[in-house]
Order: structure tokens, then sequence, then C-alpha cells
């Protein structure tokens, strides 16, 4: 069987038994009490999805658009398929909602509790992370071209920024908790000093990234130094500017969520974190993690595009 | 003290006068030469000791004339080259570009310099690279336009201006780099090794090319090459270089030949005979030794 055949049969044959078991596992006589005929069905399922998802992934689409789709299809089956093992299990074997929530439940319980998630994204993402972040990616980048033009600072700098990076967020959010109050200003400043750090070293780097005689060039046009910076450093540099904006998106939100640990009002996402933990109700932490998950990569993904528009000449996207 | 200074400067901004004996006084101590280089030495410390990169070197340039510097690797001639171009400071000696000194004259915008490698900014098409120069000296995006335009045409490039530099060959890429260098008229074309890095059928083409270009325009060139056949092919002098020290050996007119040539000067017995005696020069200065 060709692997095309392979993939068009398998994959619409695994949905469909997937969609029965789901519908099967989620009766009141089944749930709690699968019996060794349905872990037989599963794991058919799981051979057929194996093999139906290996063979998509090795397709070779002729069109690109047939390539792209293929492409995108493959993670998604494959992440689709997790959430089904993940809610069959859990479903199938009664597993208590404390230690292990299915992705049904989790999705009600998210759906159910907009009012409070939209809330709680409003003040841990758009006033702790993307305030602190703007301020700390920004302070970064100009400490980076100042520490460029005064070399003394470079050599006093870059040690104290790599000490202060060394610094737990556990540690430093109670601290800054007590500097700037409870509210959101405290979480910027854990976001700022945790974000600081990665875009001084990444643009230091970039600054000293372009080539002799690149440099030479601008030399032999009696370019200054602002001339070269703009005309030549800075575009060198924006790929490494652009890693530590990537990075500083997830250590952003991590910080945030970390710091509302330590002291908050009664909002945000890792306030209502801590405390549905302690009331035993994880599926709201769940929806939560749910929430800080798909908030994180939006954004990366967010800057990711923004990368590639801005840098569509480096190596790894030019076409 | 204060006084005597002043003084002086008023003097030297009295008049065209004034100004025009100055220069005179200038091109009379230079000769005609636009470069003029005399007992020039550069030593630079290494780990195991001083090394002696350019020892006691005398040279002088005409304008219009196409020179090129051979020799083994370590003998200086990409160092020379660099000095001329204000890229390194020599630590002894005289040296003139046009009357004045190679930062002054880097500072009046006398070179357009073409590395080994082409050196485009992979984030400007090939058009803004041409143009970079330009943008740096201030000028108007109609006058950019314009030469660029002429450049490109100068050097066949018509057709790829909004290619990247990327997605044109390593021969393109570096005759774009030429159209850069002219394209703010430099006095100077310095270019170091340009097509080294090319393989051969690509590089005949490219001297027959440069060769062209150097006609049109008149430029005073100086090309830097470790290869014999491309030296003789395009000079009007070889210079001849020999390393440990760096120093010249010998110079070599090779005007005999003319100004139009087709690369089948190369079977000639005066292109042979040059030949010859380039590499003579090499031998005697140690070149061929293990």
């Amino acid at each position: 069987m060709s692997t095309a055949l392979r993939a068009t049969i398998l994959i619409p044959l695994a949905a469909l038994g997937c969609l029965a078991a789901l519908i099967m596992v989620h009766r009141p006589t089944m749930a709690g009490q699968a019996g060794l005929g349905f872990w037989t069905l599963v794991g058919v399922l799981w051979l057929l999805a194996g093999i139906g998802l290996s063979a998509l992934s090795h397709l070779r689409a002729r069109s690109p658009a047939a390539r792209r789709a293929v492409g995108l299809s493959v993670p998604i089956l494959f992440g689709a398929f997790l959430f089904f093992l993940w809610e069959v299990i859990v479903v199938g074997a009664g597993v208590p909602s404390v230690l292990m929530p299915a992705p049904s439940a989790i999705a009600g319980r998210f759906m159910a509790s907009l009012p409070t998630l939209r809330e709680d994204f409003i003040q841990t993402f758009v006033k702790s992370v993307l305030s602190g972040y703007v301020m700390g990616c920004l302070s970064g980048f100009l400490v980076a071209i100042i520490a460029d033009r005064i070399p003394f600072l470079r050599r006093g700098l870059l040690p104290l920024g790599n000490f202060v990076s060394a610094l737990p967020v556990i540690g430093i959010a109670p601290i800054m908790v007590m500097w700037f109050g409870f509210d959101w200003h405290s979480k910027a400043a854990v976001v700022v000093v945790m974000t600081f750090f990665p875009m001084l070293v990444n643009t230091v780097a970039g600054l000293a990234a372009a080539g002799r005689q690149e440099r030479d060039l601008m030399h032999s046009y009696a370019a200054g130094y602002w001339t070269t910076l703009v005309k030549l450093r800075l575009p060198v540099a924006l790929p490494f500017i652009f890693n530590a904006l990537k990075i500083n998106s997830t250590l952003a939100l991590i910080g945030a969520i970390v710091a509302e640990f330590f002291g908050t009002p009664i909002v945000g996402m890792g306030f209502r974190i801590s405390i549905e933990v302690a009331r035993m109700a994880l599926d709201m932490v769940w929806a939560e993690i749910a929430l800080a998950a798909i908030a994180g990569s939006a954004f990366y993904g967010l800057i990711a595009l923004i990368e590639r528009a801005a840098t569509f000449w480096h190596p790894s996207y030019r076409t | 003290m204060l006084k005597r200074v002043t003084s002086e400067f008023g003097e030297k901004g009295d008049g065209p006068a004034h100004a025009a004996s100055d220069h005179r006084l200038v091109a009379g101590h230079a000769g005609t030469s636009v470069v003029d280089i005399r007992g020039l030495s550069l030593t630079y410390e290494a780990a195991d000791g001083p090394v002696y990169a350019l020892s006691d070197v005398d040279l002088q340039i005409d304008e219009g004339e196409f020179v090129s510097f051979i020799g083994p690797s370590g003998c200086g001639k990409t160092t020379l080259l660099r000095v001329i171009a204000d890229l390194e400071q020599p630590n002894a000696g005289h040296i003139h570009v046009n009357g004045v000194s190679p930062s002054e004259a880097r500072l009046r915008r006398d070179y357009g310099f073409v590395f080994q490698t082409p050196a485009l900014y992979p984030w400007r098409s090939i058009r803004k690279n041409v143009e970079l120069p330009l943008e740096i000296f201030g000028l108007s995006k109609a006058e950019r336009r314009e030469r660029s335009d002429k450049q490109l045409d100068l050097v066949n490039l018509k057709g790829f201006e909004n290619k990247f530099p990327w997605q044109l060959s390593g021969g393109m890429q570096q005759r774009a780099s030429i159209a850069r260098a002219l394209s703010f008229d430099p006095k100077l074309l310095l270019m170091d090794e340009p097509f080294g890095a090319l393989d051969e059928i690509v590089r005949d083409h490219l001297n027959e090319q440069l060769l062209q270009l150097w006609r049109k325009t008149g430029k005073t060139v100086l090309f830097v090459t470790h290869s014999i056949p491309e030296a003789v092919f395009l000079s009007t002098k070889i210079v001849v270089m020999s390393p440990r020290p760096g120093r010249i050996i010998d110079i070599i007119d090779a005007g005999v030949l003319g100004r139009e040539r087709r690369l089948e000067v190369r079977e000639t017995p005066e292109f042979l005979k040059i030949a010859h005696r380039v590499r003579e020069g090499l031998r005697s200065g140690h070149s061929y030794d293990d």
C-alpha cells in the first residue's frame, strides 16, 4: 500500500474510531469501569493512528500549498490524539479529578469561568507581563547600546547584569512586593528584572557580530559611529535581539505568575492558581494553566511572525 | 603662542591664490603620483616576537594606472593596500595619496574598496547596496537612483536591481560590490583579491569586464592578487612582493601589452615574457622555497 493511500484510509478510520470510543466512554455504564474490550479498542486505535500519522508525515506533496497543509495537519492530529488518550484514560479508568481532570472537564470549567479568566488575564498578562516586558526589553536594549559606546560600562555592567540574572525569581518577588506594593507594579518589576539581562547580553553579542570587511567598508566611507550603528550593526544584531524577545516572552509570563504567589490583590492568574489549589479545585487550576499556555504561545508566535518579516534575509528564512 | 596659531589659521584661509600655491608645493613634493610611498614600514607584535609585515617600501603610482600586487601569502600585499586605504597604520615612512595623508584621503572619500568577499548587506537589495555609500554621503534620492542605475548598467547587472545579494551567484555579487565601490566616483579603486573565491571561468570573464570598466572610467586601480596570469593580464604595472620581511622585489611595466586586451593576449610572447619575469621575481624573493 502506498503512503498516500495508507494516510487517506487509516486517518479517517482512526478518527471515526476515536469518536466512537469517546461516545462509549462517557456512557454512565462505562465511565470509571471500562473493561478489557474497551482498552483493546483504544490500543488498536493507537496503532492505526500511529501508522496513519507516520504515513502522513512521510508524504511528499507536490504543490507548496498541499505541503503546507500536510505540515500543519501532522502536529494538529498528533496533539488531538494525545488529548483523546488523556480523555479516555482519565474517564475510562475513573481517575479522581483532583489528581487529573479530563480535558472535557477542564474545557467545561474554562467556558464556565470566562469572566474570571478574563479578569485574571488582564491583571497578569496585560498589566504585569506586557508592561514589564516592554520596560525590561527596552532598558536592556538601551543599556546594551550605552555599554557598547562606553567600554568601561561594558566591563562593569555585564558582570553585574550576570549577577542580577542569577538571582532566583522566588527570592526577588517578595522583595519587589515590599518595594512596589501588592498590585501589578511589583509583578511588572519582577518581569523587568527577569527580561532585562537576556536582552542586554543578546544585544551586546549582536552588536559585536558584524564582520570585519563589513566594518572596514563603513570605515572606508568615513561613516561615523551612529551611521555604522544604524546601517550595519543594528541590522546584523536583529536576529540576536529577536532571540532575546522570544526567550523573554516566556520568561515574563513565568515571572509574573510566580510573583503573584507572594502577595497580590484578589485577582490574577498566579493568585487564582494558588488559592484554587488550596481549595482542591484542580479543574480551575488547569483552566488557568490552559490560559497561560494559550497566551504564552500566542505571544511567542506573534514575535516569531514579526521576526520572520524583519529578518527575512537571514539564512534561516531565505526563500 | 596662541597668537601665532591664529595667524597660521588666518594664512591658510587666505584665499584661492594661496591655496593653489600650497597645492603646487605638495604636488612638487609628491611628483605627479597619485600614491607616493617612501620608506614605509609596518611591524606588529605577535606572540612569538615582532612580525615585519612591511619593510622599507618605496612605490609611486601614477594616475590612471592599473597596478597589481603579487606575492605569496604573508608578503604584505594586502597590508600595503590596507595602509593606503587607512585601514592599517604604518610604524615608519611617508605615504601620501593625492598629496594628503591616507586618513585625510579617506575622510575625503577618495577610496572605493572591493574586498575578498562581496560584503554586500543581505537585508538590502542590490540597488540599495550600491546606493549605500551615496546614502551615507547624503545624496538625494533621485541622484542615488541615477547613479546606481548607471553603475549597475556598467557591471551588466541591469534587471537584478531588486534582487537580494543571496539570490545572485558569487560572480554577480562581486560585480555588484564593484558597482558599489564605483558609485560615488572615488579617485582610487582598491581591490583585495576580489576574484579569489571564484572559479577560473567566471574569473576570466570578470577580468575582461574589469578591464573594460577600467578603460571606460579611467580610474586608478590597485589590485591585490596571487595569480600570475591575472596580474599580467590586467596590469600596466606589476609589483612583485616577498615575505619575511614583506618587501618589494621588482616593479614590472606591462604597458607593452596595450590597454585593449582580450584573453587571447595570454598566448603572446610579450605576455609570457612578463609572466616569466614575475616568476623570476618571486623566485629571487624565495617565494618558491619550502
